[in-house]
């Protein structure tokens, strides 16, 4: 097993540094005819939303035809994320509108499940749309591997994750639900992936023929699920992972970390059920409770976290008709 | 080549508007660069991004010097004469400050982003503006990321590359993020100087009066304060900053004050320093500390008239774009230009507010203007149309 996985590292990861020649990357991309879409989910982002859209698109288009399609989809955001990105030129979906026969699910997984049937590209890049110090290297970073290596099939950005305060920055010692909840799972279950090293970030670039065969949690759960299911299928050697140095990001609440790791279990053990791994789990409960303090007074916060989850999308009638799938 | 003043700015409303296709290779510089920490003295990250710029766009003589400067040059067609394009590339900011910009759908906000990101990224994009404008010159265009401009580093990038560059230097023109209708072509006299007082470990403590080294600053201060200085033409002595002493009841051994004498009429500069430095070694006899008084930084009053074809060539393209101008003498590269005698003029690109704090910003729709009046003076540069008959 500890070969196994220090082989993967030592073929499987990498540094964004080593891809720094970008034109490289274009002419490769092009001698394998591949198309690459990039892809941001968004919901209330104005902060952050208009320098991504700068700066990805004069490097990544402009300047070197990298991305040859960028769209911003969007969950219905209250403030000006959209107005904002459109007024960079960006393309911009509502994510209800896509699909509308499905109808519409809130959710970061929903935006980032029928960017496959927006988007054309042989490769979609998922980049959060949060990031503060966005930079090249979080697309080529991720992209690069699976242009350079036909193996690879989805590959996962990896940073020192800092926190944003107001006078600076400081380090956070990386992804907290990662620590606590993600990598004791995995160490328990599912050893090999463990090699993972953020498996939640929220930045990785993957294959068509891979994204239209896994379902879509539309919640918490997406990044694990996707993980989960791309190992069962196509085993460790389909993933690749690339440091990208340093992301800096907004600071979640623990209480926010709770919730997300509520829904996270949810996907966890659902897998771990569908695969045959366990039975007799009792059926799980979808209610969240938390506790404040007021005083001598303590108060039960609930929220239902339920994981609903879009199935694959090549089993979906209308994408079937636009990519011309017959069998 | 423009032979024609009337042309170039009949063409600078539609260069205005084309230039928006630019918008977001010259923005997404902006904040790159602003994003590399640049305190004086420590540009070379700043400076590779240039020269890596410069290498991607094919430029020659790429080169970073001795003292850290950028340098490129867009050869022109006939390449006889050089016009010089700079502009500084350090900031206030130490390392340790949030350097992380962000936009909005008509403003940027970060540290240094108007002094300088965006000065020096209007010099990287400027061969793609050129290119997409379909405007090329006969003169080559030298393009420069100075170092260590600021503070105590006293102009020592551009000082630097003046005095070893072996290329003729038709004319230059120093580039700066904020503001918009900006029109230095003059420089103003200068000089920053710094008084520090030390007790020495010896000294009698008991004498009456004797309480620190910050109650003898003071004195100091009390008596420039006292020099008559003249309301025409415009000098000012600034305190800018005062430092001594540990706690509340500790007489302080050592103190230091800092401080800027500007001022507009020749030789001014040099008879306030005169007298500072009196007033040093009267207080050093009388209190028995060492005081010293040293010159961080010193610059010559000089430039060109307001009649000068340069400026009067600005001052046509300022009003053409409806922007009133803003005439004011500079402290920065241009008064090394001005003293080798190289005909020189200072703009910004655009709008901005809270100039060196932690929230600065620039307005990015006035860029677009800022740029068209940059190329128009390069092209009356270019033209002759700036020469002196």
């Amino acid at each position: 097993m500890s070969s196994k996985i220090d082989q993967w590292l030592e073929t499987n990861t990498f540094h964004h540094g080593e891809f720094w020649d970008i034109l490289k990357l274009v002419q490769e991309k092009e001698k394998k005819g591949l198309k690459i879409s990039l892809c941001i989910p968004t919901l209330n982002e104005e902060k952050t939303i208009g320098k991504e859209i700068v700066i990805l698109k004069s490097e990544l288009m402009e300047r070197y035809p990298l991305i040859d399609e960028f769209a911003v989809i969007d969950s219905g955001s209250e403030d000006k994320t959209l107005e904002v990105a459109a007024s960079f030129g960006a393309d911009t979906y509502l994510a209800a509108d896509i699909l509308p026969e499905v109808g519409d699910k809130r959710g970061k997984g929903e935006n980032l499940w029928k960017a496959i049937y927006q988007l054309d590209g042989d490769i979609i890049i998922y980049v959060d749309a949060d990031i503060k110090n966005i930079h090249p290297r979080f697309v080529t970073g991720i992209v690069a591997p699976l242009i350079n290596n036909d193996t690879i099939k989805y590959c996962k950005a990896f940073y020192d994750r800092p926190m944003a305060y107001s006078s600076g920055i400081r380090s956070s010692g990386g992804g907290r639900v990662t620590e606590i909840l993600i990598r004791p799972l995995f160490s328990l279950f599912f050893p090999e992936l463990t090699s993972l090293i953020q498996p939640l970030s929220g930045e990785f670039a993957v294959r068509r023929e891979v994204l239209e065969r896994i379902p879509f949690p539309i919640g918490y759960g997406v990044e694990t699920a996707h993980i989960l299911d791309v190992y069962r299928e196509w085993g460790l050697e389909a993933f690749g992972q690339c440091d990208l140095d340093q992301r800096i990001h907004r600071n979640q609440s623990t209480n926010a970390l709770g919730k997300m790791s509520f829904g996270i279990l949810q996907t966890f053990i659902n897998r771990l059920k569908s695969y045959g791994m366990v039975d007799k789990l009792p059926e799980m409960a979808t209610i969240y409770r938390q506790f404040q303090a007021e005083g001598n007074r303590y108060e039960q916060l609930t929220r239902e976290i339920v994981e609903y989850e879009r199935p694959p999308m090549v089993t979906i009638p209308a994408y079937r008709e636009k990519y011309g799938i017959k069998e | 080549m423009a032979t024609d003043l009337q042309s170039i700015l009949d063409s600078i409303h539609p260069h205005r508007k084309e230039l928006h296709s630019i918008r977001e290779l010259l923005l997404a510089n902006a904040m790159m660069i602003g994003e590399i920490p640049a305190p004086t003295g420590e540009e070379a990250d700043r400076i590779t991004f240039l020269a890596n710029r410069y290498t991607e766009d094919g430029l020659q003589n790429i080169s970073i010097d001795e003292a850290g400067n950028g340098m490129a040059v867009l050869p022109g067609k006939r390449g006889e004469n050089n016009i010089l394009v700079c502009a500084h590339a350090d900031t206030v900011f130490s390392p340790n400050v949030d350097h992380a910009m962000s936009v909005t759908a008509d403003k940027i906000f970060g540290p240094g982003i108007g002094d300088n990101s965006l000065g020096l990224a209007a010099i990287v994009t400027l061969p793609e503006i050129l290119k997409r404008l379909k405007i090329s010159f006969d003169d080559n265009l030298i393009l420069l990321g100075c170092s260590r401009s600021l503070g105590r580093g006293d102009l020592g990038g551009i000082r630097f590359f003046l005095e070893n560059n072996k290329l003729p230097i038709r004319a230059g023109i120093s580039v700066e993020g904020i503001q918009l209708g900006r029109l230095s072509y003059s420089a103003i006299g200068m000089l920053r100087g710094e008084i520090s007082v030390h007790m020495p470990s010896a000294y009698d403590w008991a004498k009456f009066g004797a309480t620190g080294s910050v109650a003898t600053l003071t004195k100091v201060v009390q008596r420039i304060m006292e020099i008559p200085i003249p309301m025409q033409p415009p000098t000012q002595i600034i305190f800018g900053s005062i430092n001594g002493g540990t706690s509340f009841g500790t007489r302080p051994s050592s103190a230091k004050l800092r401080f800027e004498i500007r001022s507009e009429k020749a030789g001014m500069v040099a008879e306030l320093k005169e007298k500072i430095i009196d007033i040093v070694e009267e207080t050093a006899n009388t209190s028995n500390a060492e005081i010293k008084f040293s010159s961080v930084a010193e610059r010559q009053t000089g430039g060109l008239d307001y009649g000068h074809p340069m400026v009067k060539a600005m001052r046509k393209i300022l009003e053409t774009l409806e922007v009133k101008p803003r005439i004011e003498p500079s402290v920065g590269e241009l008064s090394q230009l001005i003293d080798r005698g190289v005909p020189s003029v200072t703009l910004g690109l655009t709008r901005g507010e809270n100039k060196n704090e932690l929230d600065e910003s620039i307005d990015i729709p006035p860029i677009f203007g800022g740029i068209a009046q940059m190329i128009a003076l390069l092209e009356s540069i270019d033209g002759g149309l700036c020469d002196e008959q």
